[in-house]
C-alpha cells in the first residue's frame, strides 16, 4: 500500500539554470533481474546514466523497454538488483520527483480541467503552475470544460503530458507517448519535450519511432531480449552502431 | 373474474383520488427505503472500493462473505434486528421497535452487503485501467478510493438502483421489526400481505400498481443519465 505522503516542495526546475545538474542524477542500475512466471524479462542490466536532455530507450518488441521504464519509476519490483537515483533507493520521495505518461492515456472520466486539478491538489509544490498555464502549453485551454475522454487522441496524450508535469518533475517517463498520433501531432509534442528538455527535466522515453529518436535523444539505450546491448551518445549509435542486432534495428531489418 | 376486474377498477380510484392512507403508506416506504439505500451507500461505496483496491490478508474471505450476504434472507435479518431491539435485547433501551428507525436498520443491513459487493466488482474493473497512472502519481488510498468512486459515479447509480429495488420491495424483515402498524410503520408491501390477507384486493393491488410504476420510472430515470454520461465519455 502506498504511503500517504503529500509531495515535497520541489525547486523551480524552470528557474534553474541549464547547466545545474538535475538533483535526481546520476540513475544507476546494477545487476537488474526480472521475470514473470520464470520467464526472464530483464536479466543482469546494468547501467549508469549522467546525461541531462532526452535518452531514449530503443529496441524490438519484447526487448523490454517498457519493463525497465516500469522498474525505473518504480511501478514494478525487481527480482534483484539494484536501482539508485542519485545514491538514494527508490523511495517515495524519490518517486515523487519522477512522473510517467503512459502509451495509452489514462484520463479522469472528468473534464479536462478536473484532470489538472486532481494532480494539482495532490502535489503542491511551490514551483506549481496555475491550471490555465499548464492548459494554455498544452494548448488545451479552450477545451478545459469539455470531458477529457472526448478528446482526440492527439489532445488526450497532450493532456496527459499537461498532467504529469503539473506535478513538477525531475525525471519525466515517456512509454511511446505518440505511437498512435499522427504526424503533425508527434511533431508539436516532440517541439514541447524539446523546451522541456530544455528547462532540465530530464526525459527517458521509450520509442520505435527511429527518426524521432533521432531528432531528439541525445544518448541512447539499445535493449535485446531484457539485456542492454548498447548504450552511447545518440549521434555514435545511430551513424556507426556496434552490435549486429542495433544494426539490423537501425537498418529497419527483422530483429528477433 | 368479476372480482378481479372490479379489484383493478377499485384500486384506480383509489390511486386516482390520492387517497390520503394510499398516500401515507407510498410516503412512509418511500421515505424509509431512501433513508436506508442513501446510508448503505455511504457504508458500502466506501468498503466496496477499498476490498476492490486493497491487498490485505483474508480479503478473499471478505469477498466470499460479502457475496454470501447478498442473499441474506429478509425475515433471518428481521428477527435478528428483533432480538437486538426488543426490551430484552442489548440495544432494547433504544426503545425503537416497531418503529420506521427500526425499519431502516433492517434494511440497511440487507442492503449494505448488496452495494459493496456491487461496488467492489465495478471499482475493481476501474482500478485496473487508473492503477499505474495513480502509483505514478504516488497517491495515497485515502486520495485513490473517494477518486474511483467518483470516476464511477454513473455505473454505481446502477449500484443504489439495486439496493433500492430490494429495500422498496422487501416485506419480511420489516414486518417483523416494524409490526405493520397503521399510520405508523404501514409499508407498501406490508399492507400487501395484510389486506390480501383480509380479502381487500383493491387496496394491494393499488399498491402493487405503485410498487411496479415506481420500480418502471426509477429504472428509465437510472437508464437515462446513464445513457447521457456515455455521451459525456464520463461512463
Amino acid at each position: 500500500m502506498q504511503q500517504s505522503m503529500r509531495c515535497e516542495p520541489a525547486p523551480n526546475i524552470l528557474l534553474m539554470p541549464e547547466t545545474n545538474q538535475n538533483s535526481q542524477l546520476p540513475l544507476k542500475v546494477s545487476e537488474l533481474c526480472f521475470s514473470v512466471a520464470q520467464k526472464q524479462l530483464v536479466s543482469d542490466f546494468n547501467l549508469e546514466l549522467n546525461t541531462q536532455g532526452l535518452t531514449a530507450i530503443m529496441g524490438p518488441n519484447g526487448a523490454g523497454k517498457s519493463l525497465l521504464l516500469r522498474l525505473l519509476h518504480g511501478l514494478l519490483q525487481a527480482d534483484s538488483g539494484g536501482i539508485e537515483w542519485n545514491r538514494q533507493s527508490l523511495d517515495i520521495k524519490t518517486r515523487q520527483a519522477q512522473a510517467m505518461v503512459f502509451q495509452k492515456p489514462v484520463l479522469l472520466r472528468r473534464s479536462v480541467a478536473a484532470n489538472i486539478d486532481f494532480v494539482l491538489q495532490h502535489c503542491q509544490t511551490t514551483s506549481r503552475k496555475s491550471r490555465r498555464e499548464i492548459l494554455e502549453e498544452a494548448g488545451l485551454y479552450e477545451q478545459h470544460e469539455q470531458p477529457a475522454r472526448l478528446l482526440s487522441g492527439g489532445e488526450q496524450q497532450r493532456l496527459a503530458l499537461a498532467r504529469a508535469l503539473a506535478t513538477a518533475p525531475k525525471i519525466l517517463f515517456l512509454d511511446e507517448p505518440t505511437a498512435s498520433i499522427d504526424p503533425s501531432t508527434t511533431r508539436q509534442i516532440e517541439h514541447w519535450l524539446e523546451r522541456i528538455r530544455e528547462s532540465g527535466v530530464k526525459l527517458i522515453m521509450v520509442t520505435h519511432d527511429i527518426g524521432q529518436a533521432r531528432r531528439l535523444a541525445s544518448d541512447v539505450v539499445f535493449m535485446h531480449r531484457g539485456r542492454l546491448l548498447e548504450h552511447t551518445n545518440a549521434k555514435v549509435f545511430f551513424d556507426t552502431p556496434k552490435s549486429s542486432q542495433a544494426q539490423a534495428y537501425l537498418s529497419g531489418e527483422l530483429v528477433v | 373474474m368479476q372480482e378481479f376486474s372490479s379489484s383493478f377498477g377499485l384500486a384506480f380510484n383509489l390511486l386516482i383520488s390520492f387517497d390520503a392512507d394510499l398516500l401515507e403508506i407510498i410516503g412512509l416506504s418511500l421515505r424509509v427505503s431512501l433513508i436506508a439505500v442513501v446510508i448503505a451507500a455511504i457504508i458500502g461505496f466506501p468498503l466496496g472500493a477499498s476490498i476492490a483496491v486493497m491487498r490485505f490478508p483474508g480479503r478473499q474471505v471478505v469477498d466470499i462473505l460479502l457475496n454470501a450476504l447478498m442473499g441474506l434472507p429478509p425475515v433471518v435479518v428481521g428477527l435478528l434486528v428483533y432480538m437486538m431491539i426488543s426490551r430484552a435485547g442489548p440495544l432494547g433501551w433504544l426503545n425503537i421497535l416497531y418503529s420506521p428507525t427500526a425499519m431502516i436498520i433492517a434494511q440497511i443491513i440487507l442492503i449494505v452487503p448488496i452495494v459493496a459487493a456491487l461496488t467492489r466488482q465495478l471499482i475493481e474493473d476501474l482500478h485496473r485501467e487508473y492503477d499505474e497512472q495513480f502509483r505514478s502519481l504516488c497517491l495515497p488510498m485515502s486520495r485513490v478510493i473517494p477518486a474511483l468512486i467518483w470516476d464511477a459515479r454513473y455505473s454505481l447509480l446502477t449500484v443504489v438502483l439495486a439496493g433500492f429495488g430490494r429495500a422498496i420491495a422487501e416485506v419480511g424483515a420489516v414486518i417483523i421489526v416494524g409490526g405493520n402498524i397503521n399510520h405508523l410503520t404501514r409499508m407498501m408491501t406490508t399492507s400487501i400481505a395484510l389486506e390480501t390477507s383480509k380479502g381487500n384486493l383493491a387496496l394491494a393491488l393499488a399498491l402493487g400498481l405503485v410498487l411496479l410504476l415506481l420500480s418502471l420510472s426509477i429504472n428509465a430515470a437510472v437508464y437515462a443519465l446513464r445513457a447521457s454520461a456515455k455521451h459525456l465519455a464520463y461512463a
